[in-house]
């Protein structure tokens, strides 16, 4: 194993839910405002996860008082409380970047039927 | 010593390059280091100012089978009584009184005038780096110098990367000395300055250093404590 993995190991979570591209996320995110810290909670849609190992993030998107909002994260990062897959969307690509052009009822994502 | 310029070196050691990767600090920030692998340093010869006209430490890491050596290098690595390693460098320091030959070095052993237990450096001490950069090969001006290049269009016909210009006319009718043209880039010793330590491993014989670190992956690299600014 190369060296600079076992730096990264220290900081890998294991309590991160398998997630894809079209999945709605409940994304709680820890806020520090001053000195108290808070939750917050970032409820969208995952239109994108790149890179690999410890750099790897994940894009949410959610469109909140009519204007779209993306927040990207790293995967890893130790700001992230909890993820919750609310849904899972069935989508045919990796980026999902033609939400962002759709707006209503065309934006959203088909749920994935489980049988 | 009464003309020195900036206090000298007491704290040094010998590491390979392993890669950048990235931490995350006490704020969550994403902090991105250089592993460097320092094995441990055993000490070859001491060169004293009364004998050799300064002070240094000659220092050797890593091990290679005796067969690999030539008589002279074994000689020497014998009359040391010091098993043979890698590669022998001489590490200047201000002061080797405190060190004897045989000494071992490593991350975990305490530095010169610290308790004992602590390490050679601590979190948050600053370091500098030196290393022989990656050769880059003949670069053009664009590269090397950072010069801006030409235009795209306008008429410009395979000038895109050119310098340009480089001198004046009959007067003085010649091109000064030094003056920045293409040419070889890298593979020259670099060394920079007040770099962080963000963490040591004496476990693993570790230091992780934040930003870039100048040489390839696996190149020998020379950590000693900073000699400007840094504390």
């Amino acid at each position: 194993m190369n060296l600079t993995d076992v730096i990264d190991n220290a900081s890998l979570r294991d309590d991160i839910p398998d997630f894809a591209p079209g999945d709605t996320l409940k994304v709680h995110v820890r806020v520090v405002e001053g000195n108290r810290e808070r939750t917050q909670l970032f409820e969208g849609v995952v239109i994108r996860r790149q890179g690999g190992g410890i750099r790897e993030t994940f894009t949410v998107r959610k469109v909140s008082f009519g204007v779209g909002v993306e927040r990207t994260l790293p995967v890893h990062s130790p700001i992230i409380e909890k993820i919750e897959v609310a849904i899972q969307g069935d989508v045919r690509r990796a980026k999902l970047y033609y939400l962002r052009d759709r707006v209503g009822k065309r934006a959203k994502v088909k749920e994935k039927r489980l049988n | 010593m009464k003309h020195r310029k900036f206090a000298m070196t007491n704290k040094a050691i010998v590491g390979r390059k392993v890669g950048m990767t990235q931490i995350w600090d006490d704020e969550n920030r994403i902090v991105p280091v250089t592993v460097l692998s320092v094995s441990p340093l055993r000490v070859v010869q001491i060169k004293r100012p009364d004998t050799d006209g300064y002070s240094a430490l000659q220092v050797t890491f890593g091990d290679v089978k005796a067969t690999k050596l030539s008589k002279p290098e074994a000689g020497h690595f014998d009359k040391a009584g010091v098993a043979p390693g890698e590669k022998l460098l001489e590490l200047r320091m201000d002061d080797v009184s405190e060190y004897e030959i045989g000494q071992e070095i490593s991350v975990g052993t305490a530095g010169e005038g610290e308790e004992e237990g602590e390490s050679l450096f601590a979190d948050g001490d600053k370091i500098d780096v030196t290393a022989v950069s990656r050769g880059k090969g003949f670069a053009g001006a664009m590269k090397r110098h950072n010069f801006a290049g030409q235009r795209a269009s306008h008429g410009a016909h395979k000038v895109h990367r050119k310098p340009g210009a480089v001198g004046q006319c009959a007067t003085p009718a010649r091109i000064f000395k030094g003056k920045k043209m293409p040419g070889r880039m890298g593979g020259e010793k670099v060394t920079t300055l007040n770099l962080e330590v963000v963490k040591t491993d004496a476990e693993r014989d570790l230091l992780l250093v934040k930003g870039a670190v100048p040489g390839p992956k696996g190149g020998t690299v020379v950590v000693r404590n900073a000699i400007k600014g840094g504390s």
